[in-house]
C-alpha cells in the first residue's frame, strides 16, 4: 500500500524529468526574451566585488544545462515618489536555493510581492518559466507555478491543518458545484483523493496527528511548517519562502534547513528565500543576492558575500579606521572643490568663507 | 442485522455520531432539530395542544430557517455582511406565485405545482443574485451591506409597480397601471396590493422539506472544495489569492447559492397565503433574518435553526400582551447578544452552569466522592 501510494506520489512529481520538459522552451527563452547568453560565473578568481552585478550570474553548476525558472531585469518599483527598490537583476537555476539578505527595510519582501505581483512593478520584467509574467495577477502566478510563503503567518486560521491542504489541492479537485452540493460518488472519490494527497504532504512534515486541529491553534512553528506544506501542495515549479526560520529556536532551524533541502530534491523545484538567520543562508543557500536600501550591494557564492566588506558594512556599519578615512577623503574633495572656486555659487554650506577662501 | 441498525439509532449511536468530526456532529444535530421538531409539532397538533395561530405559524417558521441557514452561507461561511436578503426572498415569492397560478390551470397534483413553482423561484432569485453580484463584487464589508440594503428596497419598490395578469390563458405583464381587459378573478399581481387568489398549498411538511433541502446543500457545500475555498478567502484574502484561488468567483458563488435557496424559501413563503403584499418585503424582514443568523452564532447552522424557530414563535405565543411585545423582544435581543459576547458573563454562566449540571458527567472527581460516602457508611 505504502508503495503504491510513492508511486503515485512520483508520478504527480516526476522525477526522471528535472527540467519539465524545458527542452522545447529553451529556444524561446534564448531568442526572445533575454537576449544572449548570461555571463556565468565560476570560480572565486572570476569573483569581484566591484563590478556591476547585472550581467554576472551565479548558478550552480547542477542547473546551468537547463534553462532557468526566474529570470528578473532591472526590476524596480515606486511608492510615491521613493524608490523602494531599483534595477534589481536575479537569475536562479531550476533546483537551485537561492538566498536574498539584506538589513531591515531592505526591500527584500517587496520583491517577493512583486515577484508575485502584490505589487505590479514600476520597471522592468520578470521572466518565471520562459514567460514574461506581465499582465498576470496574483492568481495567474500561482496557476503558472510560483508559490509563497508569507513573512507574517497567513494561514486560514478557521480551518483545519488537513482542510488548509485540501485548499491548496483545489486546482487538481476535479468536481464542480453541484458535485459539491449534493456529494455525488465523483466527489466521494475525489476528496478520498484529495485526503490521501493531503496526508502525503502531512507525512512529510511529520504533522499527522495534527491533521484535525485548527491551523490558528497550532504552535508557531508547526503554523510555518503548514505554511510551506499549502504552497508546495499547489505543486509550484518554484518557492518563495519569506522568514521560514523567523521565530525557531536554532535545533528548529538546523530542522527546517533538512526539510528545505528535502524538498528541493523530492519535488526538483527551484527555491528563494528570504532569511536572517545566517546559520541557514550560508549553510543551504547556493547563491545569494544581498540588497541594501532597494539595490543590489553584491551577489555571489555564499563565501564570497561573508567575505564582501560592503555585505560586512551593510549589516555591522563602517569600521571606524574606514569612516576616518572617507571623512578625510570628503574634506579632500572639499578643499580641492574650494580651490578651484566651483562652489562659489553654492546656497549652502558656508558660502562666505568659500568666497573668502577663492579669493 | 435488526440489532446492528438499532445500535445505529439508538442514542450511544447517535453520540459517537456527534462525536465525530466537525461536519457530521453539524449535520446530525441540525437534521435531528429539524425531523425532531417537526415530529413534536405534529404530535401536539394531533394532541389538540397548538392553538390556531401556531398552527398558522408554522410554515413561516420553516421559511425564516430556510432563509437564516441560507443567508449564514453569506453571512458565516463567506464572511460578507448581506442586507438584503428579503429581496431575494421577494423575487422567489412573486415568481413562484406566478408560475403556480400559470401551470395550476393545467396540473391539478399539487406537490408537482409547488415543486416547479419552488425550482422556477431558484432560478429567477439565483439570476437576481447574479445581477446583483456582478457589481457588488469589488466591494467589501460596510460597503457591500449598503449596496445589498439598497437592492432589497429596488425589488420591493419594483414588485410596487409591476402588474401581472392572465389573458385567456396568455400571461400578460405591465408597469404602474392596471391591465385592462383583465377579469379581476385573473389579475394574479396587482402592483402595491400584491399578489391575491393564490391558492394556498404550503403545507408544514413542504416546510420540512425545504428546511432540509436547505440544510443539505449549504452543510454540502461548506464541505466541498467550494466551501473550502470560500471560507480560506473569508479568513484570509491575500493567502487564498496566493494559492490561486479565484475571490470573485468564489464571493460569487457563495452569494448566488444563497439567494436561489432564499428564492426558494420565498416561494413556499407566498403559497402560504392567499394575498401577499410586496411591503412584507421590506428591510425590517430582512434584518430580522440576520438577526436570526447572528443569535444563532454567525456561521453556526444549527444555532440559526433555533434562533429562527424561538424568535417566530415567541412573539406569537405571547400575543396577549403586544402592547409591550417588540419592546420585550428588543430587551431580550439585546441581553442575549451582551450575554454571548461577554467573555466576564459567559465565564459566570459557565461557573453556574459547572455547579448545576447533574455530575455523573465529569468522571474524574466524581467517583472518589462515591467511594469515600462509601467508606464513611461503612
Amino acid at each position: 500500500m505504502a508503495d503504491k501510494r510513492d508511486k503515485e506520489f512520483d508520478a504527480v512529481y516526476d522525477i526522471s524529468d528535472p527540467g519539465h520538459g524545458y527542452e522545447n522552451r529553451q529556444e524561446i527563452y534564448y531568442n526572445d526574451n533575454v537576449g544572449g547568453r548570461a555571463v556565468f560565473v565560476d570560480s572565486k578568481e572570476q569573483y569581484d566585488p566591484d563590478e556591476p552585478y547585472n550581467d554576472q550570474v551565479y548558478i550552480p553548476e547542477k542547473d546551468r544545462d537547463k534553462a532557468p525558472i526566474l529570470e528578473v531585469k532591472g526590476l524596480g518599483i515606486d511608492f510615491g515618489g521613493l524608490t523602494a527598490v531599483d534595477n534589481f537583476n536575479l537569475t536562479l537555476g531550476r533546483t537551485e536555493i537561492g538566498g536574498l539578505i539584506g538589513p531591515n527595510g531592505a526591500g527584500k519582501t517587496t520583491i517577493f510581492n512583486m515577484l508575485t505581483k502584490v505589487y505590479e512593478p514600476t520597471r522592468g520584467e520578470i521572466f518565471f518559466d520562459g514567460k514574461s509574467t506581465k499582465g498576470m495577477n496574483t492568481v495567474d502566478i500561482n496557476k503558472a507555478g510560483m508559490a509563497r510563503t508569507f513573512q507574517n503567518i497567513r494561514l486560514f486560521d478557521k480551518l483545519t491543518v488537513e482542510e488548509n491542504i485540501k485548499v491548496a489541492l483545489h486546482h487538481t479537485t476535479n468536481y464542480g458545484l453541484i458535485d459539491g452540493m449534493l456529494h455525488t460518488p465523483k466527489y466521494r472519490h475525489e476528496e478520498f483523493r484529495i485526503r490521501k494527497e493531503a496526508m502525503k504532504y502531512l507525512k512529510i512534515f511529520g504533522m499527522t496527528k495534527t491533521a484535525d486541529y485548527r491551523a490558528g491553534s497550532l504552535p508557531y512553528g508547526a503554523q510555518r511548517r503548514l505554511e510551506i506544506m499549502r504552497a508546495l501542495a499547489t505543486k509550484p515549479k518554484l518557492l518563495l519562502l519569506d522568514e521560514p526560520a523567523a521565530g525557531m529556536n536554532p535545533s528548529e532551524t538546523s530542522e527546517l534547513m533538512d526539510t528545505i533541502r528535502e524538498i528541493r530534491d523530492r519535488f526538483q523545484i527551484g527555491i528563494f528565500l528570504i532569511e536572517h538567520d545566517m546559520s541557514l543562508v550560508m549553510g543551504i543557500c547556493e547563491g545569494i543576492v544581498v540588497l541594501n536600501y532597494g539595490r543590489t550591494i553584491a551577489k555571489g557564492w555564499p563565501e564570497d558575500i561573508q567575505r564582501n566588506p560592503k555585505v560586512i558594512e551593510a549589516y555591522l556599519g563602517k569600521s571606524r579606521g574606514k569612516m576616518e578615512e572617507e571623512e578625510e577623503k570628503e574634506k579632500e574633495d572639499l578643499e580641492a572643490a574650494f580651490s578651484k572656486g566651483r562652489l562659489e555659487s553654492a546656497p549652502s554650506g558656508k558660502p562666505d568663507t568659500a568666497r573668502k577662501e577663492s579669493e | 442485522m435488526a440489532e446492528r441498525i438499532l445500535k445505529n439509532i439508538s442514542l450511544r449511536g447517535l453520540k459517537n455520531a456527534v462525536k465525530g468530526n466537525d461536519y457530521r456532529k453539524e449535520a446530525t444535530i441540525s437534521y435531528g432539530i429539524l425531523i425532531g421538531g417537526y415530529i413534536l409539532m405534529q404530535l401536539l397538533i394531533a394532541a389538540g395542544l397548538i392553538g390556531h395561530n401556531l398552527q398558522g405559524q408554522l410554515v413561516p417558521i420553516c421559511v425564516y430557517i430556510s432563509l437564516a441557514v441560507s443567508l449564514n452561507l453569506v453571512v458565516g461561511i463567506s464572511g460578507e455582511l448581506s442586507l438584503g436578503h428579503a429581496g431575494f426572498m421577494a423575487v422567489g415569492a412573486f415568481s413562484g406565485i406566478l408560475v403556480s397560478r400559470v401551470i395550476g390551470q393545467g396540473i391539478s397534483f399539487e406537490p408537482a405545482v409547488v415543486l416547479i413553482s419552488m425550482l422556477f423561484a431558484a432560478l429567477m432569485a439565483s439570476i437576481a443574485g447574479f445581477i446583483i453580484g456582478i457589481p457588488i463584487l469589488g466591494l467589501r464589508g460596510d460597503y457591500l451591506a449598503i449596496v445589498t440594503l439598497a437592492f432589497g428596497e429596488i425589488i420591493r419598490n419594483i414588485m410596487n409597480v409591476l402588474y401581472f395578469g392572465l389573458d385567456n390563458g396568455k400571461l400578460k405583464f405591465a408597469f404602474n397601471h392596471t391591465i385592462d381587459g383583465i377579469d379581476s378573478n385573473d389579475r394574479i399581481i396587482t402592483g402595491a396590493i400584491g399578489a391575491t387568489g393564490t391558492k394556498t398549498m404550503a403545507t408544514f411538511t413542504w416546510g420540512l422539506v425545504l428546511c432540509l433541502f436547505t440544510v443539505f446543500i449549504v452543510l454540502n457545500l461548506k464541505n466541498s472544495k467550494q466551501g473550502r475555498a470560500i471560507m480560506s478567502i473569508r479568513d484570509n484574502r491575500i493567502a487564498g489569492e496566493s494559492i490561486g484561488l479565484d475571490v470573485r468567483k468564489y464571493k460569487l458563488m457563495a452569494f448566488i447559492v444563497s439567494s436561489a435557496l432564499a428564492g426558494m424559501a420565498g416561494c413556499l413563503f407566498g403559497l402560504n397565503y392567499s394575498t401577499l403584499v410586496p411591503m412584507k418585503f421590506n428591510f425590517n424582514t430582512s434584518v430580522l433574518i440576520l438577526v436570526f443568523v447572528v443569535l444563532g452564532g454567525v456561521g453556526n447552522i444549527w444555532g440559526g435553526i433555533i434562533a429562527a424557530a424561538l424568535l417566530t414563535i415567541l412573539p406569537e405565543t405571547f400575543r396577549q400582551f403586544a402592547d409591550y411585545r417588540m419592546l420585550t423582544y428588543a430587551v431580550v435581543l439585546i441581553l442575549v447578544m451582551i450575554g454571548t459576547y461577554n467573555p466576564a458573563i459567559k465565564s459566570r454562566v459557565a461557573a453556574v452552569w459547572s455547579k448545576v449540571k447533574p455530575k455523573k458527567k465529569n468522571k474524574g472527581p466524581g467517583k472518589p466522592k462515591k467511594k469515600k460516602a462509601g467508606k464513611e457508611a461503612a
